[in-house]
């Protein structure tokens, strides 16, 4: 059952993907790209993975559409239609694509219990949780405690991050009320 | 050969997912549209690293006493980092488009290179006067 359901999510997936690239309309692709996010959580909790779903849905699913939705507002609803058919991208995505496929022959099989990821530290990390941090959601205790500094260094990137979309849309209005006007905007 | 299959489904749909998202950043010329890609890029990598971290039979890394067989939480944590990394590095981007559109009026990278084109043509012909 686990594994049907896996199966039809993913497979939901790769039709939103497909109607992404396929289509033109700006909006229907924002709104496609917060269903994705959306389809993808489902999946998330589907592989066990709670903490990381409410996060996608909440953050990936949420906040992305929403900035998208203001980019849009500001930009334009529609993309140009390119009339040549270029083969470049299609050859670097297909040659992409087969190298990481035979990447994934030595994997380990999905589900493996006994992958190389399973046997190294993770086994003291859930042992240290239940009895040094005594808090009952191990990636609680992984992401606060054992990977603090992961977090700390998250932080910086998420402030870098702010601070460079101030400087971006903020200093304009600056220099247009210093020049009195508006740049004129240049049509093609 | 179904046994075969199972086991690499979901790396394989998710490595199909990678390049569909890829091929948008690469062959889209629309700014937003390429953004758009890198998230459906972004968000296959979390379900492989997910997928990575899944043990059959496991259940969420969440203590009860009663059932001991986790899932990996490790690439939880990771990907939990990532996912809002990503959110930073899309609204960056984003506010980079709102700026080429308020500099040259559009934001197809095809336009931008004739503007820049006819620009630096217009350089050297006043230079040359």
């Amino acid at each position: 059952m686990e594994l049907l359901i896996n199966t039809v999510l993913l497979g939901l997936l790769g039709i939103t993907a497909i109607a992404i690239l396929m289509t033109r309309h700006l909006f229907v692709a924002t709104m496609l790209s917060g269903g994705y996010s959306l389809t993808s959580a489902a999946l998330l909790v589907s592989l066990d993975a709670v903490d990381v779903a409410f996060t996608e849905a909440a953050v990936g699913a949420g906040v992305s559409t929403v900035l998208m939705l203001g980019t849009l507002t500001l930009t334009r609803r529609r993309e140009k239609v390119q009339k040549e058919f270029r083969w470049s991208p299609l050859l670097v995505v297909t040659v992409t694509g087969a190298l990481l496929i035979y990447g994934t022959v030595d994997m380990p099989a999905f589900g493996d219990p006994n992958a190389p990821a399973l046997l190294h530290i993770v086994p003291e990390y859930i042992a240290g949780t239940r009895d040094d941090i005594q808090i009952p959601n191990i990636v609680t205790a992984i992401l606060a405690s054992y990977r603090g500094y992961d977090t700390l260094g998250e932080t910086a990137v998420i402030f870098t991050a702010g601070v460079g979309v101030l400087l971006l849309l903020g200093r304009r209005r600056e220099e247009d009320e210093e020049a009195g006007t508006r740049r004129p905007e240049r049509d093609a | 050969m179904l046994e075969l299959f199972l086991a690499k489904y979901n790396y394989w749909i998710v490595i199909l997912l990678m390049m569909i998202g890829l091929y948008v950043v690469v062959a889209r010329g629309n700014l937003v549209k390429k953004i758009i890609g890198l998230n459906v890029f972004q968000t296959s990598v979390f379900v492989m690293y997910i997928s990575l971290g899944k043990v059959a039979g496991g259940t969420a890394p969440v203590l009860t006493g009663k059932n001991e067989l986790f899932s990996n939480p490790l690439p939880h944590v990771l990907i939990l980092t990532a996912i809002v990394v990503g959110v930073a590095t899309t609204a960056l981007g984003l506010a980079i488009v709102v700026r080429v559109r308020e500099a040259y009026g559009t934001i197809e990278d095809d336009e931008i290179e004739e503007i820049e084109r006819q620009d630096m043509a217009g350089d050297l012909e006043g230079r040359r006067r």
